[in-house]
């Protein structure tokens, strides 16, 4: 058989980690080697890079972790992504895949709340992997085998943790595979917000993260990822999350990096009463590729989610979403509703939408929309008619249809850094149309 | 007050998609002038405003319109707004996410004014004509009712302070106090800053708050009569017959049906009868 990369079970045992965390690596790096690259065939990668990529260009990172506390000066980036949330609740930064910053108040500590690494926490091997389950495709998979130095957050039931906990993932390596693994565990009636912060430096990088969220009974969590990898950088991500009873889950996404980047989300509602809101704003430029697959699965009765995708492409940028709503037999009393808006600011950008149901039970509200086009042109009109020159009603426009997910940010002071950086894109766009 | 201004539209012919809609329109508004053009559904009132804003999607086939000289067709709509114009729209479009003073602000930064000047003459402005506070924070026209936005409107224009301002059927959708206070803003600005005005109106309504100092009828595409305020106290009287080629039949007809039992058919008479003749009058 042809080694579809360099991550052998050989590999595997030598990553860092508790004898259990490295043989649960190598019995998935064995495991690798009955799966296959998965094909655009697939209709979940369907309209896809996944052609393109060539696994062997990108090596495991490899070697030991670093001890903690670190003193070790973080990658800029990484620091600024930190310095952007000063009011935070605990803090962990990842470096090509290590922990290599902790900060945990003694307060948090002493409630309970684990946020750190998973492989030295009590409660590491059982939470590794409970949300995912079988891996969903072969980059989860690759995930479970090359995963250096998972994160924890856990928070026990009953307490609310203030403020965000906020993890920053940086890559400074080049031509590595980097297999971040998050895990947020939220126990009965517990809450927390967390913040994702997947960024690097312009390296060719292949980034493989798993994320899963595991909300329990009339808990919440809120979870805010903000994907600003470089321009070189591919990634194929993977948030797997599961909501128990009378539970709430607040999912935000916002991607602006990568050449490729792609993010699988499975929502599972699996008590009754559990609500799932997920959210995203996308904005594609050059000729980079965003592509989003959602499932939003009503497994329990009564059962709620919410999706709101919006994104914009532009130069030659592409962005995929599909979605599917599936609703189980026992899932009576389910609303799901499902919307997908996408402008395109250039003839030659392209935005695929696509949108599914799956239901299997009659007592149903369903819904889902999806729209692509251009920015409006009696909107443009509009605002050009009191004044307002072309370029900057067009951007007034794309930022007001951002706004709706902006103004949901479970971190709400994110919000206008990510209302800046779009403002910078279509600032540069603009430029660009007045020198042509 | 600076200098006056004046708008002169001169033959002006426009069609949409290859259709002529206006047929030579000639009109002049002056400084402080109020001038109402009043006419029948499908005269060319609301593509003469579009046109004149440039609203894409019409061809201008003969004439011009000048704004103190300058030559408004060959501007985008934003230089039009830049040279002096405005038009507060019939149905004000709705932008998601996008405040009103971020609007204003932007174009006043277009036209080198202080744009720190927008959010207190914003405040200003809506006191002035009963425009709830709370509503500026809205996103432009969104859940706003057709009174709120034609207020938005008349706010707008009053923190812009254009020199000329159309007006597409600005009374539409109002409630009689807000017509009352929207007019008298407007009226206001024509006596303090020298606006002019030009007024595109179906009903007298408007005029009895913003009093005109020309009527002018436009039907079938061209200005078929001018005269003073007494104009508009005819054609109250009168209405539109003597301007169009019959009476506009289909209006009633449509209002009688959706009455069901008014229908002949209703009173026992198989409905399939009715639609056996397509040419046949279900109301015969």
């Amino acid at each position: 058989m042809v080694p579809l990369s360099t991550l052998t079970p050989e590999l595997a045992r030598t990553l860092p980690g508790p004898s259990w965390l490295v043989e649960r690596r190598v019995a998935a790096a064995a495991a690798l080697e009955r799966r296959a690259l998965p094909s655009t065939d697939e209709e979940v990668w369907r309209y896809s890079r996944i052609a393109d990529l060539e696994l062997d260009d990108f090596a495991p990172v490899t070697g030991p972790v670093p001890s903690l506390p670190d003193a070790a000066v973080l990658p800029a980036g990484a620091r600024a992504a930190l310095d952007a949330v000063p009011e935070r609740a605990a803090a962990v930064v990842v470096v090509d895949g290590a922990v290599v910053h902790v900060e945990h108040g003694d307060e948090l500590r002493a409630g309970g709340v684990t946020v750190g690494r998973l492989a030295g926490a009590g409660a590491g091997a059982e939470a590794l992997g409970a949300v995912t389950g079988e891996p969903a495709d072969l980059f989860v998979a690759h995930n479970d085998a090359g995963t250096r130095d998972p994160v924890l957050i856990d928070v026990p039931a009953g307490t609310a943790v203030a403020g965000p906990v906020v993890v920053v993932s940086w890559v400074t390596a080049d031509a590595v595979e980097v297999n971040d693994r998050l895990v947020v565990r939220v126990g009965e009636a517990a809450e927390v917000t967390v913040l994702d912060w997947q960024g690097s430096d312009d390296v060719s990088a292949l980034c493989l993260p798993v994320v899963e969220l595991d909300v329990a009974a009339a808990a919440h969590l809120r979870y805010l990822s903000v994907q600003e990898r470089g321009p070189q950088v591919w990634q194929i991500a993977s948030q797997v999350s599961r909501v128990g009873r009378d539970a709430t889950l607040v999912s935000v996404q916002a991607a602006l990096g990568g050449s490729y980047a792609r993010c699988r989300a499975d929502c599972r509602l699996v008590g009754r009463g559990a609500t799932g809101n997920l959210s995203a704003i996308y904005f594609g430029e050059r000729d980079q590729m965003l592509d989003f697959r959602t499932f939003q699965e009503h497994v329990a009765p009564d059962t709620t989610s919410n999706l709101l995708f919006k994104g914009a492409v532009s130069d030659t940028s592409q962005s995929v979403y599909t979605g599917l709503i599936k609703v189980d037999k026992a899932a009576r009393g389910t609303n799901a509703f499902q919307t997908n808006r996408n402008l395109k600011l250039s003839d030659g950008a392209w935005a695929e939408s696509v949108p599914n149901l799956e239901i299997e039970n009659n007592d149903v509200r369903c819904s889902h929309a999806s729209t692509v086009g251009p920015v409006d042109d009696d909107q443009r009109f509009y605002l050009e008619s009191r004044g307002v020159p072309p370029e900057v009603a067009e951007r007034l426009i794309v930022l007001g249809f951002f706004r709706e997910v902006l103004d949901q940010f479970p971190v709400p002071q994110v919000a206008p850094l990510l209302r800046d950086r779009i403002d910078a894109r279509l600032g540069r766009r603009a430029r660009q149309e007045q020198e042509s | 007050m600076s200098a006056p201004s004046e708008l002169r539209i001169e033959g002006l012919r426009a069609a949409v998609k290859g259709r002529q809609i206006l047929q030579g329109i000639d009109l002049t508004v002056r400084s402080g002038e109020v001038h109402a053009v009043m006419g029948p559904n499908g005269s060319g009132k609301s593509t003469l405003s579009h046109v004149l804003m440039g609203k894409p999607g019409y061809e201008i086939t003969g004439g011009r319109a000048l704004l103190d000289g300058v030559d408004l067709l060959a501007l985008a709509p934003w230089e039009r707004s830049r040279a002096g114009l405005f038009l507060a729209m019939q149905y004000p479009i709705e932008v998601p996410g996008v405040a009103l003073v971020d609007v204003l602000e932007a174009s006043f930064a277009a036209m080198g004014h202080d744009a720190s000047l927008v959010p207190s003459s914003v405040r200003a402005e809506a006191e002035r004509i009963g425009f709830d506070d709370k509503l500026l924070g809205r996103a432009l026209n969104v859940d706003l009712s057709g009174g709120e936005k034609k207020r938005n409107e008349t706010v707008q224009l009053a923190v812009l302070r254009p020199r000329i301002a159309i007006l597409d059927e600005l009374d539409s959708g109002l409630d009689v106090d807000a017509l009352r206070a929207c007019a008298r803003r407007i009226e206001s600005m024509t006596q303090a800053d020298g606006l002019g005005v030009l007024a595109i109106t179906h009903y007298s309504r408007l005029l009895t708050e913003l009093k005109p100092d020309v009527v002018h009828i436009l039907a079938k595409g061209r200005i078929q009569r001018t005269g003073g305020p007494e104009l508009a106290e005819e054609l109250e009287r009168t209405g539109y017959a003597d301007y169009v080629d019959e009476e506009p039949a289909a209006e009633p007809a449509k209002a009688r049906v959706l009455d069901p039992s008014a229908h002949p058919a209703a009173s026992g008479a198989a409905f399939g009868d009715a639609f056996a003749d397509p040419f046949a009058d279900p109301l015969a």
